[in-house]
C-alpha cells in the first residue's frame, strides 16, 4: 500500500492538492482565497494529467534528428489536453476576479456571508 | 453521406459564429439574429432526425476526416437533433418572451453582449448534444458556465451578482470533480472518443484491472455533473440564480442549461461507462436517493417561499429530483421517463418565469404573493400560460407533466426494490406540488377585492403571447399526443445504448 503509495507520489500530491483547493473554493468565506482555492484545484487536475503523460526516458514529440520511431517519443495529448484546460481555468478566474471587483465595491468588503447580509437588509429596504 | 449529417456541425459553427458578430452589432439586429439563429437550428435539428429516422442508425461525424481514434467527433442518432430541436425551440421562446422585462433589466449598450453570452450559450448546448469527445464536452461545459454566469450577472442588482458568485462557485467546483474524473479515465485508458472508451472501460471491468480508479472516476464524473445541474443537497444556488436574474434568463438556466448536462451524463452512461459497468457500481442508487430526497425537500421549501420567482426556482429542484430518481431507476425505461421529463421541464419552466414575471408586472412590480391576488384577469395570456404550466407541473392529465408521472410509475414496476419508495415519492411530491401550485393559481384568479380592472390585451404583449403559446401549446400536444414522442425517445435510448 506505502509502496504503491510512493511510486504514484505525484498523482497522490495532486489529489492531495485538489482536495485543498476543493475545500478552499468550498468553505472559504474571503473571495480571493476562494479564487486562489480554484486554481489550486484545477492546478492539480493539470498536474496529475502531466505526470501521468510523462514517461521517463522518452522525447519530447517533436522530430529534429532521424528518429521517426513512435516509441522514442511521448504522447504529446495530455500537454495539449493541459494547455486547454489551463486556457479555460485562466477566462473563469478572470471572470471570477470581475464579479469579485463589482461586489467589493458595492459592499466594500471580501466576506461573503457579511456581503449577503448586506444584500438581505437591502432588499428589505427596497420593498 | 447524406447533406444533413453536417447539419450538427453548422448548426454549432453558426451559433459560435452569431455570438461573435452580435458582439459589434447593435442590440436590436443582435436580437433578431438571436432569433433566426434558434429558429434556423431547430429546422436544421429537424433534417438531422429525418435522416436519422430514415438511416435508423447513429452516425459518427469525424472532424477534419482525422480517422479513429485520433480526430475528434460529433455523433447523432435519434436523441441528439431531437433534443437539440427542442432546445432551440424554448431557446427562441424565451428570448422572444422575455424582451420586454431584458429591456427593463439591462442597459441598452449592453444588451448586444446578452444576446452574444445567449448564442453561446446555444452553440454549447448544441456541442454537449452532440460530442462524441469526453474533453469536448468539459471544454463546452466550461463555456457554457461562462455565458450562462453573463446573461445572470448583466442584471446589475446586488443580489444578481451575489447570485452570479454562488451560481459560478458551485458550477467551478462540479466542473472540477468533472475533469478529474475525466483525467482518472484517460489515465487508465488511453482514451477520449466515446466509444474507445466504452470497450476500454468494459474490458477493464471485466478483467477486474483499475477497479478503484474506474469507480473513483465514475463518481466524479457523474457527481460534478449532478452538481452543476442542481440535484439536492446542491441546489442551493437555484431560488438566487434563478429568483434575481431576468425572466429570460430565468427560462434558459432552469429549462436548458441544466437539462444540457443531464442529457450529457444520459450520454456518458450510455457512451462511456457503459449501462452494466454504470450500474454496477452502486452509483445509480446514489442518484436514485439524492432524486427522490430532492422531490420531496424541493417541494418542501417550495411551499415554504412567499416569492413567486424563488418558489418556481424550488419547484425546479424537485423536477431535477424527478430526472435523476428516472436514471437511477433502470437503464431503459427510468432513462426513458428521465428524457421524457426533461422535455417536460424544458417546456414548462420557461413558460412559468416568464408568465409570472407578466403577472408581478401587473400587480406593481412585486413578487410577494399577496400583491399578485387577482393578476391573472389583469392579464389574460400570462394568467393561461402559468396555469398551464403549473397544471403541467402539478401532473394532471392532458399535460406532459401526467405522462412523465406515468412514466416513471412504469418503469418503477419493473424494478421490484425501487416500486414502493418510487410510488411513494411521487405520490407525496405530488401531493406538495399540487398544494403550492394550486394556491399560487388561486391566489392569481381571485376576485375578490379587485375592483374594476382593465386587462392588458394581447395587441400590446404580441411577443409574450407568441412564446406562451407556442410552449403551452406544445406541453399541451405532447400531453394529449404523447405516444409517438414515448417511441421516438425510446428508439433513440436504443441506438444510444448501441
Amino acid at each position: 500500500m506505502l509502496l504503491a503509495l510512493w511510486d504514484h507520489r505525484i498523482q497522490a500530491a495532486a489529489v492531495l492538492l485538489f482536495a485543498v483547493g476543493f475545500v478552499t473554493l468550498l468553505l472559504h468565506r474571503n473571495l480571493l482565497k476562494k479564487i486562489i482555492g480554484l486554481n489550486i484545484m484545477d492546478t492539480a487536475a493539470y498536474l496529475f494529467l502531466t505526470s501521468v503523460g510523462y514517461i521517463a526516458g522518452r522525447k519530447p514529440p517533436i522530430i529534429t534528428g532521424g528518429d521517426r520511431d513512435p516509441a522514442s517519443y511521448v504522447n504529446p495529448l495530455p500537454a495539449g489536453l493541459v494547455l486547454t484546460g489551463i486556457v479555460v481555468s485562466v477566462s473563469v478566474t478572470a471572470l471570477m476576479l470581475a464579479l469579485t471587483i463589482r461586489l467589493y465595491r458595492r459592499y466594500h468588503t471580501l466576506d461573503l456571508d457579511q456581503i449577503y447580509q448586506m444584500a438581505l437588509g437591502e432588499q428589505e429596504e427596497g420593498k | 453521406m447524406s447533406f444533413a449529417a453536417n447539419f450538427p456541425l453548422f448548426c454549432i459553427v453558426l451559433a459560435l459564429l452569431c455570438a461573435v458578430v452580435s458582439g459589434v452589432l447593435r442590440w436590436r439586429a443582435a436580437a433578431i439574429l438571436t432569433e433566426v439563429m434558434a429558429a434556423a437550428v431547430a429546422v436544421m435539428s429537424a433534417f438531422v432526425l429525418a435522416l436519422a429516422l430514415r438511416t435508423g442508425q447513429s452516425t459518427s461525424y469525424p472532424m477534419g476526416h482525422f480517422p479513429h481514434p485520433w480526430g475528434n467527433e460529433l455523433r447523432f442518432g435519434i436523441l441528439e437533433p431531437l433534443v437539440s430541436g427542442v432546445f432551440s425551440l424554448v431557446l427562441l421562446c424565451c428570448v422572444v418572451g422575455g424582451r420586454k422585462a431584458l429591456n427593463r433589466d439591462t442597459e441598452p449598450e449592453k444588451r448586444n453582449l446578452y444576446f452574444s453570452m445567449v448564442d453561446l450559450i446555444q452553440a454549447s448546448l448544441l456541442a454537449l448534444v452532440y460530442t462524441n469527445d469526453l474533453f469536448t464536452g468539459y471544454v463546452f461545459i466550461e463555456i457554457c458556465t461562462i455565458a450562462a454566469c453573463g446573461i445572470l450577472m448583466i442584471r446589475q442588482l446586488g443580489r444578481t451578482t451575489l447570485a452570479s458568485v454562488r451560481y459560478m462557485i458551485f458550477s467551478l467546483l462540479g466542473s472540477g470533480l468533472f475533469i478529474l474524473g475525466i483525467v482518472y479515465l484517460y489515465s487508465i485508458t488511453g482514451h477520449l472518443l466515446m466509444p474507445e472508451l466504452k470497450q476500454s472501460v468494459g474490458e477493464l471491468w471485466q478483467s477486474g484491472q483499475y477497479r478503484t480508479p474506474l469507480r473513483t472516476a465514475i463518481a466524479l464524473i457523474t457527481l460534478g455533473l449532478c452538481i452543476k445541474s442542481g440535484l439536492f443537497p446542491f441546489h442551493f444556488w437555484m431560488p438566487d440564480t434563478y429568483g434575481y436574474s431576468t425572466p429570460c434568463s430565468a427560462g434558459i438556466l432552469s429549462g436548458l442549461v441544466s437539462k444540457g448536462y443531464i442529457f450529457l451524463l444520459i450520454k456518458i452512461i450510455f457512451d462511456v461507462f457503459g449501462t452494466e459497468v454504470f450500474y454496477a457500481s452502486g452509483m445509480q442508487t446514489v442518484l436514485y436517493v439524492f432524486g427522490v430526497a430532492g422531490m420531496v425537500f424541493g417541494s418542501i421549501s417550495a411551499m415554504r417561499e412567499n416569492d413567486i420567482f424563488r418558489m418556481i426556482a424550488y419547484s425546479s429542484a424537485a423536477q431535477i429530483g424527478y430526472i435523476y430518481m428516472g436514471i437511477g431507476l433502470s437503464p431503459r425505461l427510468g432513462i426513458v421517463a428521465a428524457l421524457f421529463h426533461t422535455l417536460t421541464h424544458a417546456l414548462t419552466k420557461p413558460a412559468l418565469f416568464l408568465s409570472a414575471s407578466r403577472l408581478s408586472e401587473v400587480s406593481g412590480g412585486s413578487k410577494r404573493f399577496k400583491d399578485l391576488q387577482g393578476s391573472a384577469h389583469k392579464n389574460h395570456a400570462a394568467g393561461a400560460a402559468f396555469a398551464v404550466g403549473s397544471l403541467s407541473m402539478i401532473g394532471l392529465p392532458l399535460t406532459m407533466g401526467f405522462i412523465a408521472k406515468y412514466l416513471f410509475a412504469l418503469a418503477a414496476f419493473r424494478e421490484e426494490r425501487f416500486l414502493i419508495p418510487t410510488l411513494l415519492a411521487l405520490a407525496i411530491s405530488t401531493v406538495l406540488n399540487t398544494f403550492y401550485f394550486a394556491r399560487t393559481l388561486i391566489r392569481v384568479y381571485n376576485t375578490r377585492d379587485l375592483g374594476a380592472v382593465k386587462p392588458v390585451g394581447l395587441g400590446s404583449q404580441k411577443r409574450f403571447a407568441a412564446a406562451g403559446a407556442l410552449l403551452a401549446g406544445l406541453n399541451i400536444f405532447f400531453g394529449v399526443i404523447a405516444q409517438p414522442l414515448i417511441d421516438l425517445l425510446t428508439r433513440g435510448v436504443a441506438l444510444l445504448a448501441g
